[in-house]
């Protein structure tokens, strides 16, 4: 990826005075810091029953790459749709640039968008395709002309310009449906899955190129996925989706190490679900008492005395036979099952009342002794074990 | 395996894997001939060689040579210029005598009489004179009779009888024909008539394409557009004239736009119009009446195009800047062009060959071609030139096929 440092501060400059303009329109100066998007109270129904969308709030600052990742059905594409004006929210507010979008059309609220299907128009060249939104601006011919050169170069699709979308691969239509998105410079780009239809290889090349390109622009995107990993390489924040709310708003790594209940637990990475009943709660920590297995020690995050929870603990924190006294959680466990996957090793353990209990280790370790049927001792740090009540 | 000179062995038998592969498929192949044989007999034998005996019959006419062999023999000698000699006339005379005999005088007669009118009593009256003639000189003795065979423009057409071809019935199809010398002219005003019918074919035929277009391409986009479960209502409704029988229908629109008809009963109740208007038994009422038959012709090619367009290229459009009214003509409508083409074709072209209902719900001055073809063959009996008439509706057709084929590509037309 590389982009001519002058015309990346072209592309700033153009776009901050495109910032300025609009909200001048309003009539209203904007904050620096306040947020260029603002989803406020936001409810969806779309048969006056079930919510798909509930108390949705979420504010996006200018340049942030902000993901949307949930199971099927957690209304996600509905969010984003409502973001792009094709959908109305049945009740709630949004805010762009300081401006409410209540009875803005879609094709006026200037927001780049890209389709899972790429949705460029088959009877038009590429080049027609990005000249689209420059046409309906009505731009010069000459000044379009260089915005399609320059985005095509973003893309690196120089040489394609003539082609019709028929004549490219699916990673090439995906790059055009970027460079459409963005050609007309919009403050805010939104993607419903970009990638879905690519194989594993080219979406984890997209993943990058996207990121890069949101990097050196500086434009804000919010990402639509179901694919956690998608969503943990590029974001600087993802919002957790379940059933139409957000469960957990935060960085990948945040996510990642601190989940804020279980099914974000559950959906962010692997980790082993243990169930108990918390039996005390001293500052920081708990204890949670496993049926069988005795007493766990954990960090206390969404819990009361006495409730049942579910305790979760990532597969590559758990220490095989540490040292006696070393740690604070120290059980026997049984290995069922060994699964060798070339850097490490999954080993299926019965521990703490949980046949599905994983470990990894790593593969240049001594796994002599390691075989099924064997009785081993395994052992935890409190910090990397979370206590976080039942799923509702 | 074993490899040699490019050729794959399966080894045990020794027998080339392509010879095997051959083998396997040919009793595929019998299997679908079988299947397919009857089919291919009866489109053979009642589509296919009647198409050709009608390109045929459009240019081939041999009454004059085989019923008056003689004559046209010696006529063949003649140079064209004035009247033929003594022994063509001779020829006749044994000719003419022979069609008493044959009763083929009146054939004779009424073939001459296609080019040159009013010719059928001379002619049989001079065989049966002829009769009485048994020495020369015939040229004299048959001027007496008739004065028919002094005329230089009679011969002229015997003369062109010496060829089984001839390109009368393409010409008059298009209002020519040979005059005293045999060069071509202009039909008499009396008898130019085709022209007329040809631009009234194609007029009416472009009509009902347009008025089906702008009716049902709405319909079509709503279909696409519609949930399924009114969808499927909707387009029952479209198909339910397909299940009626034409004449049903076009029998419907007679009693709906009759001088008394509903239509008219509602627009003077209403006080729209005073006088009950003629809506039918004029081109009005056949416009209507083809333009309901070929109604979902024209829809369903436009409405399956349109249901392979997805809706996320509007919403694409719109999310670019487009105006809903700009998104869809730039973006949605250049997408059903390939299904609009089709629609059209195929109603053009059905159009062309309507005969029924105009007939019905038409004047005099709305029948079409096809009219025409059935007025020779039924009660003319002039083959050759319900052949002429059809020959050309087809190569019109089949024009506008390749016309298409090219520019849009036949493949994509599909029904449904
Ligand atoms: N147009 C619609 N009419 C009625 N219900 C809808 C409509 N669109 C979506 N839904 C429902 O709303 C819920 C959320 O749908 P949405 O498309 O937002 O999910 P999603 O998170 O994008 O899922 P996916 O990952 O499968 O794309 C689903 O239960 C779906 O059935
Ligand atoms: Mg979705």
């Amino acid at each position: 990826m590389s982009i001519a440092a002058n015309e990346y501060t072209w592309y700033r400059r153009t776009t901050e005075t495109a910032v300025v303009g609009e909200s001048k329109s309003v009539g209203q100066m904007l904050n620096a810091d306040d947020p260029l998007v603002k989803l406020i109270d936001i409810q969806k129904t779309y048969d006056g029953e079930t919510l798909v969308v509930k108390d949705l709030n979420l504010d996006i600052a200018g340049g942030e790459f902000v993901t949307m990742l949930g199971p099927s059905g957690s209304g996600k594409t509905t969010s984003l749709m409502m973001l792009a004006g094709f959908e109305t929210p049945t009740r709630g507010q949004i805010i762009l640039g300081g401006r409410a979008l209540d009875n803005v059309p879609p094709y006026k609220r200037n927001i780049g968008m890209v389709f899972q299907n790429y949705a460029l128009f088959p009877h038009m060249t590429v080049e027609e395709n990005l000249a689209f939104p420059l046409k309906v601006r009505k731009l010069g011919k000459l000044d379009i002309e260089a915005k399609i050169n320059r985005a095509l170069e973003i893309v690196r699709l120089g040489a394609y310009g003539n082609r019709r979308p028929g004549q490219l691969s699916g990673g090439q239509q995906q790059r055009v449906a970027l460079a459409r998105a963005l050609v007309f410079e919009p403050k805010l780009v939104l993607m419903d899955e970009p990638l879905g239809a690519l194989d594993k290889q080219l979406r984890e090349h997209m993943q990058l190129e996207i990121k890069h390109i949101h990097e050196e622009l500086g434009v804000t995107v919010v990402y639509v996925t179901h694919d956690q990993a998608e969503a943990l390489t590029m974001s600087d924040r993802i919002a957790v989706f379940k059933d139409g709310a957000i469960q957990q708003l935060a960085t990948p790594v945040e996510l990642y190490e601190k989940p804020q209940n279980a099914f974000v637990a559950r959906f962010i990475g692997e980790s082993n679900q243990m169930r108990g009943k918390v039996t005390a709660i001293d500052g920081p920590g708990c204890s949670v008492e496993i049926e069988g297995a005795g007493d766990v020690r954990a960090l206390a995050i969404n819990v009361d005395v006495g409730a049942p929870t579910e305790l979760s603990l990532r597969p590559e924190r758990v220490t095989l036979n540490p040292m006696p006294g070393s740690m604070p959680n120290v059980f026997s466990a049984r290995i069922e099952e060994l699964i060798y996957l070339g850097d490490h090793v999954r080993v299926r353990l019965l521990a703490c009342g949980c046949d599905n209990f994983v470990i990894k280790l790593n593969s240049a370790e001594d796994l002599t002794r390691v075989e099924p049927g064997a009785i081993i001792t395994i052992g935890w740090k409190i910090e990397d074990c979370r206590a976080l009540g039942v799923e509702r | 395996m074993a490899i040699s000179d490019g050729q794959i062995f399966d080894e045990p038998h020794g027998i080339p894997l392509r010879v095997t592969l051959m083998r396997a498929e040919r009793r595929h192949r019998v299997k679908a001939l079988i299947l397919v044989l009857p089919l291919a007999f009866f489109i053979l034998i009642f589509f296919v060689l009647p198409i050709a005996r009608m390109l045929v019959n459009a240019v081939h006419d041999d009454t004059l040579l085989t019923l008056l062999p003689r004559t046209i023999s010696e006529l063949r000698q003649w140079d064209g210029n004035g009247l033929p000699d003594e022994p063509v006339y001779a020829a006749l005379v044994v000719d003419l005598k022979q069609t008493i005999d044959q009763g083929t005088a009146g054939v004779i007669g009424k073939r001459m009489n296609y080019e040159i009118a009013g010719v059928v009593s001379k002619v049989t009256s001079s065989a049966r004179k002829a009769q009485e003639l048994s020495t020369g000189p015939y040229k004299e003795a048959l001027i007496k009779i008739d004065a028919l065979w002094a005329r230089h423009d009679v011969w002229s057409l015997l003369k062109r009888g010496t060829s089984p071809y001839t390109f009368y019935y393409l010409l008059r199809a298009a209002d020519y024909q040979y005059g005293p010398n045999s060069e071509i002219v202009a039909s008499s005003p009396g008898n130019a008539i085709f022209q007329d019918v040809w631009l009234r074919t194609f007029g009416i035929s472009f009509g009902v394409t347009l008025a089906t277009l702008l009716l049902g391409f709405p319909v079509a986009y709503l279909l696409a557009t519609l949930q399924p479960k009114h969808a499927n209502l909707l387009l029952i409704m479209v198909l339910l004239p397909f299940w009626t029988s034409l004449l049903v229908r076009t029998t419907a629109w007679v009693v709906l736009l009759q001088r008394h008809g509903a239509v008219n009963e509602i627009l003077v109740a209403s006080h729209m119009i005073s006088q009950p208007a003629e809506l039918i038994y004029n081109r009005f009422g056949t416009l209507v009446a083809m333009s309901h038959i070929q109604l979902p012709f024209t829809l369903l090619p436009i409405y399956s195009v349109m249901k392979t367009i997805s809706p996320s290229y509007i919403r694409a459009a719109q999310s670019l800047g487009a105006g809903p009214f700009y998104a869809f003509w730039k973006v949605y409508f250049p997408q059903t062009l390939s299904g609009v083409a089709a629609g059209c074709l195929l109603t053009f072209i059905l159009c062309l060959g309507y005969y029924i209902t105009p007939a019905l719900v038409g004047g005099p001055s709305d029948q079409m071609v096809s009219f025409f073809v059935a007025h020779y063959t039924n009660e003319d009996l002039n083959w050759g030139m319900a052949s002429a008439l059809g020959a050309i509706l087809l190569t019109a057709t089949l024009t506008l096929y390749f016309v298409f084929n090219k520019l849009v590509g036949i493949n994509r037309i599909k029904l449904g």
